[in-house]
């Protein structure tokens, strides 16, 4: 079967990104990018069922400028078999991006559609179950565990408070958690081979999507700095200062 | 126009994060309607009915609704969707897994964890784990959000709204509900927690793990939290994780017990009343948002802590 990855290039998750000047967006320039790790393990979840031999051919997907390539790139190192640069210098939220994904889907008609359950730059968490209202098809997000027979496949979820085990028939939307996987590293001579694999840029404007553009980030902020804290020395002073300066702990 | 609030439960008792949603509801000034969804519903039904701010609580019952998908919720939501200008939930792994679904179908976008609600359409919600607060205008037709519970106070119970039968669709097919495991704890909820004692890496082990934070825990009667490096190494299960990937609490008193404090995990506890860190790393990131730091081996001074008490 064939599975569709979409992936997404995020500010490294380990960067703390500045607030611009004049609060009108972060500031991105020159900060070092990468794929959002959740779409990582996706990618990864994708390869290890075509080393298993349930799926044959994986395609990654992403949608932005030329500088998205790079992440495209890591995913054909990693052992994507193909990807597609849908090119837009536009800004989309997750409706936009599932719509996009839509008209990928159906051009590419895979069994099995595989995201990161969120990206660490916005962290809305929506675009995969958008993805699955807009197919119709069925959603399992936040996937530990991914058993695939047949047509369906079994997800084991994180939910609050413990897992949940779902049954999804194929074609379906996963989402993985960071616990589906541990995504390899890419070696040399695999980012060397990925040069030679196809790399399809399409044009947003080529897909005929109507995109509504009804939310704008009006302004960023660093959020309040908490104040200053004291250190204590010992574990008396700690519950003198809890209790006769905080009130707590009696 | 109405709002529509999404109730979670899990057949015995309502998450007490929905009492907050409904304080977050009021900013609209409007009618605030409340929907569950279950098997046997009838009881959670009267027990929100009797939350303070509720018009209405509609009650879909049907023995197909023990375990609900998504999918089954979508299609009893996006029907009544047409009588409301705004749809809502506390912010859960429940709600960010249905109301991305509905968004979808409604063709409006929808805002994830809001912390503070401006106007009709205007919000603020943290973006890259919480380092950033950004202003949101949205402009669509039916506003579609989740809120973080602990930004709003709970609304207190003492009224009787009215409550009302609505029809149940049919369980899509697609999806199955196969099983559940829970964490079975006596603590309180990690988000509902007055106080939580969280546990890192330096713990070393699960066993150290239970050694150390249980009974300091037990004596504050505080939720266990963890890092991702505790969860990870498997000193603790992934439902107690606290941060950017896992749950955000916000408690009275949060201690941290050997966690250095990345940004992911300072995500899931900045807005804590008082943060306590004890911590053997002077350099440590945590002191920079702890209010009371002590440097020293957790193995001597959590102990200590925990007979003093």
């Amino acid at each position: 079967m064939k599975a569709l990855i979409a992936i997404k290039r995020v500010v490294d998750y380990n960067i703390q990104v500045r607030v611009k000047a004049d609060g009108s967006n972060v500031d991105i320039d020159g900060v070092k990018m990468g794929i959002n790790p959740f779409d990582e393990n996706a990618i990864e979840e994708a390869i290890r069922l075509k080393e298993k031999g349930i799926v044959s051919e994986i395609v990654a997907v992403t949608i932005g400028g030329a500088a998205n390539q790079d992440i495209l790139r890591h995913a054909l190192a990693m052992g994507a078999d193909r990807a597609m640069l849908i090119e837009t210098q536009e800004t989309l939220h997750s409706l936009g991006v599932a719509k996009v994904l839509k008209a990928v889907v159906e051009r590419e008609q895979p069994n099995l559609i595989l995201l990161g359950k969120q990206a660490i730059d916005d962290d809305a968490g929506q675009t995969g179950q958008m993805l699955a209202a807009l197919l119709k098809l069925p959603q399992a997000t936040y996937a530990s565990q991914i058993t695939i027979e047949g047509n369906q496949a079994t997800v084991v979820r994180e939910i609050d408070g413990g897992t949940q085990t779902l049954a999804v028939s194929l074609p379906a939307v996963i989402t993985a958690d960071l616990r589906l996987n541990e995504p390899r590293y890419v070696k040399l001579p695999n980012l060397m081979m990925a040069r030679k694999k196809p790399l399809e840029n399409v044009p947003l404007d080529s897909l005929n999507i109507s995109l509504s553009h009804n939310v704008q980030q009006l302004k960023v902020a660093t959020p309040p700095a908490r104040p200053a804290g004291v250190m204590v020395k010992d574990v008396n002073e700690l519950l003198s200062k809890l209790r006769t300066h905080e009130g707590i702990l009696g | 126009m109405s709002t529509l609030i999404i109730a979670e439960h899990d057949g015995q008792h309502l998450n007490e994060q929905l009492a907050r949603a409904i304080t977050a509801a009021q900013h609209w000034k409007q009618p605030v309607d409340v929907l569950i969804a279950g098997a046997q519903p009838d009881d959670l039904a009267s027990q929100i009915a009797a939350l303070q701010g509720v018009n209405s609580v509609l009650v879909a019952s049907d023995a197909a609704l023990q375990h609900p998908t998504a999918e089954h919720l979508t299609d009893i939501i996006v029907p009544l969707a047409a009588n409301y200008n705004v749809v809502l939930a506390a912010h859960s792994a429940f709600s960010k897994n249905v109301l991305p679904r509905v968004a979808a179908l409604l063709d409006v976008n929808m805002l994830s964890d809001v912390l503070e609600i401006l106007d009709r359409n205007t919000y603020v919600r943290g973006i890259y784990a919480g380092n950033v607060l950004a202003t949101v205008h949205n402009q669509d037709a039916t506003q579609v959000l989740t809120v973080r519970g602990s930004k709003f106070a709970a609304a207190p119970s003492g009224a009787t709204a009215e409550i009302k039968a609505i029809a149940t669709p049919a369980a899509p097919q697609g999806s199955r509900w196969v099983s559940e495991a829970f964490n079975k704890s006596e603590r309180p909820a990690l988000t509902a927690a007055k106080v939580v004692v969280s546990g890192g890496r330096a713990l070393g082990s699960a066993d150290a793990f239970a050694q150390v934070i249980a009974p300091l825990a037990d004596k504050l009667h505080a939720a266990i939290g963890a890092s991702r490096a505790a969860v990870d190494a498997g000193y603790a299960p992934n439902d107690l994780q606290v941060g950017q990937t896992g749950v955000v609490v916000a408690p009275e008193l949060y201690i941290a017990v050997g966690i250095s404090g990345a940004i992911q995990h300072a995500y899931g506890m900045k807005d804590s009343k008082v943060v306590v860190a004890i911590n053997q790393d002077p350099e440590a990131q945590i002191f920079k948002i702890a209010d009371y730091g002590l440097v020293a081996d957790l193995f001597e001074v959590v102990p200590q802590l925990t007979a003093a008490l």
